[in-house]
């Protein structure tokens, strides 16, 4: 078990970027479904805009308000962020292109999830600001509701292949890729996954008509941008590990090299995160929690006895 | 190489597990408090079992941790806790309990003297924590089932009764 440290840099600099071109490219095609332009005036397509943006939050006063907890308000944005960064470690973009191959990648991938959690309780906490307590609540109750059908609904496909591996489950795809057998756990996973990311339509932790910009009311400049960021790199993120686990990581036709068809698959589930939120509205909060309990639950266990099942069988 | 991460990772179990019976804030002790699940967890990948470590940060310092937190926040401690806090942290407080954890630590250090290293250094797979989940202690994980289904009849029972009040106020 190597640790590839040459691929640190790179991915790093790659996630950042990517949450960078995210914001501009959300917004872009947000407005194409909406009929609207989106920023295009600097450079071509409006590219010009995300430096424009960058330039403008790095300049801004980085303001920590005087009733909140100073030190935890500073940590609560870096720990979003690194958390979501360290998820990046496991996932395997092509053949022996990843940091580390670990026996445990998918739990050490749900460990990082969960520790993200932390980010956004704390900021909530921190800011001692009664929308952003009521934020951090409610995203704790989600996170810790939605958490529980992420790691169950991907349990069908650790039986299917055996390993908690991520390189073995892709090479274990090569016949069938796994949302085919494991349709109903990729449903549960995306919906979890959409929850985990506290992305619309489940942004109740951020809900603006509610709560202001709950979490993160009180943040601005540099760590707001980390904020955002955190979040962006929890849909690439998001993106990848269904990649992987449901749609073949980077199994494609010879004619296209692994990584790109890896790039390809995570590109267009970035594109259906970013077109959800433009397509459904968001629901309330006592409905978010009886959907997850009462039938997201029972279609995970219903999906793990019967993939059980069947191995068993096929197994004789 | 093994056994200086060993010792890293033990002294900031023991110092973030002090910090956090020494914290006046709530949420600071809790913070600790998961930094030093987390040491306690690479102390588990250190002795072999990687998948315990996992367990221990998606359980304990994922999960657990977040329930702690959550009521903290529904608690919404503020300075007065703080100074009440300070008030029972009396330096006479620390007498029995110090003298409990010296009897302890005596007894440790006799039955380490006498004993040698307690792990074989060999990495316990998933598969075989699962096997023996399910062989060897399934009466300890049957146990854990009634309690957890104890606790969910529990807290159903007691949400109904508070449900049906609330929907009697309402009208």
């Amino acid at each position: 078990m190597e640790v590839g440290f040459i691929m640190i840099l790179p991915l790093v600099v790659g996630a950042m970027l990517g949450a960078l071109v995210l914001v501009w490219w959300e917004r872009r095609l947000l407005a194409f479904l909406q009929d609207r332009l989106g920023p295009n005036r600097l450079g071509p397509f409006g590219v010009g805009q995300m430096v424009a943006d960058l330039i403008k939050l790095i300049t801004k006063h980085d303001w920590v308000p005087p009733f909140a907890d100073r030190v935890v308000f500073t940590l609560a944005p870096v720990a979003i962020v690194a958390a979501m960064l360290m998820g990046f470690a496991i996932v395997p973009f092509a053949p022996g292109w990843h940091i580390i191959d670990l026996n445990i990648g998918l739990l050490f991938f749900l460990a990082m999830t969960s520790l993200a959690v932390y980010g956004v309780l704390l900021a909530g906490l921190a800011s001692n600001n009664k929308y952003s307590l009521l934020g951090g609540l409610r995203s704790a109750a989600q996170m810790v509701t939605y958490e529980v059908f992420m790691g169950l609904s991907i349990m069908g496909v650790v039986i299917l292949t055996g390993s908690f591996n991520m390189s073995e489950i892709v090479r274990a795809q090569e016949d069938l890729w796994f949302f085919i057998p494991q349709v109903l756990g990729f449903v549960v996973f995306l919906i979890a996954g959409i929850a985990e990311a506290h992305r619309a339509p489940f942004d109740l932790p951020e809900a603006e008509h509610e709560l202001v910009a709950g979490f993160h009311t009180e943040y601005s400049g540099m760590k707001f941008a980390l904020v955002m960021v955190g979040e962006y790199l929890s849909v690439i993120l998001t993106s990848a590990i269904i990649v992987t686990l449901f749609f073949g990581g980077w199994l494609g036709p010879d004619f296209l090299p692994p990584i790109i068809w890896f790039s390809l698959k995570t590109g267009l589930f970035i594109c259906f995160f970013v077109l959800l939120r433009a397509a459904i509205p968001r629901p309330r909060y006592d409905q978010l929690m009886s959907l997850g309990w009462k039938i997201l639950l029972p279609i995970t266990l219903l999906n793990l006895l019967v993939t059980g099942a069947v191995v068993l069988l096929a197994k004789g | 190489m093994e056994v200086v991460l060993f010792y890293i990772a033990a002294s900031i179990a023991l110092i973030t597990s002090i910090l956090v019976i020494t914290r006046t804030t709530a949420s600071h002790a809790l913070i600790y408090l998961i930094v030093s699940l987390l040491a306690i967890a690479v102390i588990f990948y250190l002795l072999g079992a990687p998948f315990a470590a996992a367990l221990e940060v998606v359980i304990y310092a994922g999960a657990i941790m977040v329930l702690f937190l959550f009521v903290v926040m529904m608690l919404n401690l503020g300075p007065s806790q703080v100074a009440q806090e300070r008030r029972w942290l009396e330096p006479r407080m620390w007498v029995g309990p110090s003298i409990l954890t010296l009897i302890l630590f005596f007894e440790m250090v006799y039955i380490l003297a006498g004993t040698p290293a307690l792990t074989s250094g060999v990495a316990v797979s998933a598969k075989e924590v699962g096997e023996r989940l399910f062989t060897t202690y399934l009466l300890g994980v049957e146990l854990a089932g009634f309690l957890l289904l104890a606790a969910l009849v529990g807290s159903y029972h007691l949400g109904r009764r508070y449900m049906r009040a609330r929907r009697e106020e309402i009208g």
